[in-house]
């Protein structure tokens, strides 16, 4: 059996408005495995990335437990989350989110930055990750002068620059056509299998399901049921 | 994180330019109007400020500022002099007369009648001839902007004659005085003279100014001098904020002046807060990805910081740097003589743009840290 890197224990999620009471989580128990590409797929709606935000840390389920690396993530404050994240997860989000007025490198840097680095190193850095990237020629580049695949791989960059454990995507692919999709999503592969990283991507892309080890179905709220693949795109 | 908050900042020109622009813009008029209205505000008592020698100025009870002459006898003058703790005390005359070139341009002057013999009541800085040559017969002594308004393109030359009220007056001397409030030309004779030039009644003494005795201070040697002669007797100091405090309260000055300032702040304040809120509502997405993927509160609190600092510093130089310039291009021009920029001012100015600053930044400082990290998560 694998280890995991992050576990959560009936986790429930309720919304409270005025009118009326919203239950997005209803007892979600996963388990996501070390080392392994792991996919959170279902519907719009469903809750993918309300789980999504409580596994980063961002958001505070109503109930439940969710275990990182053997520690209790609901026990930390936010400035203890934001921290973890700064050191452990690398997040990559569909619409890139890349910060316009400032170049490839300089957005790709900004993990470093964050976690105190100079400057200087940190481009270094950021350049050599975008290298590998194949982005190598664009480092001067303003985000808006890239191609979609290109500002995603940029954002793959800033997601892996730190080095990270945890790697989670949040629909890389929706905003790309199919080859870069899939170019995206090899990339991660890669990743994980040369660096043992743990990528979890949440995606309703079933044209990418067969890069994962193991995917996790969501369906109002409720695991509907977890696949494993492993021995997949090996 | 410092440089990413510098070049979010200037990477969007446009936000950029405006915010300075508003800074420099609030900077330039408060400063500029504030230094103008300290400038008038101080030539209001520039004639008091002058008679340096003096530390006492006694004058009819009615007086209340140095343009309201209200004559005293003669005699009183005795009974000051008498005063315990007065060290000497001579008489000062004040008026206005009307001049007449022999070319036939008429002027206005403020003529300012000086002590016979010691010449006290004389502003400090004589430029052309001697004082002592004021004690030849029908002498005045005219100050440099004086002569540079009815003469503009003329050369200083001492020896010319004027008619002063319809009497003959010769030029003897140009000297350096302090800027009237008025503009009109000052124009310096003997005590003694000043009943030649300008018609008076039994009673034309507008002053007496005196100097307490050493171990006497001021203000209770005026006040002994009150108490003799029932005249208002104020020391320098007192004497000048009297006349300060009647602009400050009998006109509109400090309104004009004070609506300039306020729309200065009002509009500076303006054109920054929503500015910066703008360009803050418009980063709040790239805000909250960072937040997501590691940057802290107290990161983002310092980044805006360090944007709010730079473009305070920017426009304010900016601003002060234009105010400078203004009063440096000004200063050869007579009605501009005596305003300049004061540090104090400059001071002032930088602390007022800092609270634009500090409560343009707040609401939008307080936007970026509650903004929810997942929110990168929604399209």
């Amino acid at each position: 059996m694998s280890e995991n890197i992050i576990s959560t224990k009936n986790i429930n999620m309720i919304f409270y408005s005025e009118a009326r009471k919203t239950h997005i989580l209803k007892d979600i128990s996963i388990n996501i495995p070390k080392s392994k590409v792991t996919m959170l797929v279902g519907p719009s709606g469903c809750g993918k990335t309300t789980l999504l935000s409580i596994l980063t840390g961002m958001l505070t389920p109503t109930k439940g437990s969710v275990i990182y690396k053997g520690i209790e993530l609901l026990d930390m404050n936010n400035t203890e989350k934001t921290l973890l994240r700064q050191k452990e997860i690398g997040l990559v989000f569909q619409q890139y989110n890349l910060i316009n007025t400032l170049s490839v490198a300089e957005n790709v840097a900004i993990p470093l930055l964050a976690a105190g680095h100079n400057f200087e190193n940190s481009i270094k850095q950021a350049a050599r990750v975008l290298q590998i990237l194949n982005l190598g020629d664009h480092i001067d580049f303003l985000p808006s002068k890239l191609s979609g695949g290109e500002q995603q791989r940029v954002a793959v960059a800033r997601g892996l620059v730190h080095n990270p454990d945890f790697i989670v995507c949040d629909e890389p692919t929706a905003s790309l056509d199919a080859e870069n999709g899939k170019n995206i999503i090899k990339l991660l592969h890669n990743i994980s299998r040369s660096k043992k990283k743990t990528v979890l991507i949440v995606t309703h892309d079933n044209r990418i399901f067969d890069y994962a080890d193991l995917i996790i179905y969501m369906n109002d709220g409720r695991i509907e049921k977890q696949e494993s693949k492993s021995g997949n795109q090996n | 994180m410092h440089l990413i908050a510098l070049k979010m900042l200037v990477g969007d020109r446009a936000k950029y330019f405006g915010l300075v622009f508003g800074v420099m813009f609030a900077t330039l008029l408060m400063s500029q109007q504030v230094s103008m209205f300290i400038g008038i505000l101080e030539r209001t008592a520039s004639q008091i400020i002058d008679v340096s020698e003096a530390d006492i100025w006694v004058m009819s009870p009615e007086m209340t500022y140095i343009d309201e002459i209200k004559p005293m006898a003669n005699f009183e003058l005795y009974k000051i002099r008498g005063t315990t703790g007065v060290k000497w005390a001579v008489p000062l005359f004040k008026g206005f007369g009307s001049v007449k070139t022999f070319h036939g341009k008429l002027q206005q002057v403020i003529l300012i009648g000086v002590d016979n013999t010691s010449l006290i009541g004389k502003p400090p800085k004589m430029l052309e001839g001697k004082w002592e040559d004021l004690k030849e017969p029908n002498a005045i002594i005219l100050d440099k902007a004086g002569w540079e308004y009815i003469w503009p393109d003329k050369p200083i030359e001492l020896g010319i004659e004027v008619e002063l009220n319809e009497k003959i007056a010769k030029i003897v001397g140009i000297c350096e005085a302090s800027p009237p409030f008025m503009t009109s030309p000052l124009m310096y004779t003997q005590f003694k003279n000043t009943a030649t030039y300008i018609p008076q009644g039994r009673k034309y003494m507008s002053f007496v100014v005196a100097k307490s005795e050493d171990g006497f201070s001021p203000e209770e040697v005026a006040r002994s001098i009150h108490n003799k002669t029932n005249l208002q007797a104020l020391t320098t100091e007192e004497f000048k904020w009297r006349s300060i405090n009647h602009y400050l309260t009998k006109t509109g000055i400090p309104i004009n002046f004070g609506i300039t300032v306020g729309l200065g702040f009002l509009i500076g304040a303006t054109i920054v807060a929503q500015t910066f809120y703008i360009f803050i509502i418009e980063n709040l997405k790239p805000f909250a990805a960072l937040k997501a993927i590691g940057v802290t509160n107290k990161q983002i609190f310092m980044m805006v910081m360090v944007q709010t600092l730079v473009v305070a510093f920017i426009g304010f130089g900016i601003g002060i740097g234009l105010a400078t310039l203004f009063f440096e291009s000004t200063a050869h021009i007579n009605a501009m003589r005596g305003f300049s920029l004061i540090y104090e001012v400059v001071f002032g100015t930088g602390i007022t743009i800092m609270v634009i600053m500090i409560l343009s930044s707040y609401i939008s400082i307080r936007k970026v840290l509650l903004v929810d990290p997942a929110t990168v998560f929604r399209n």
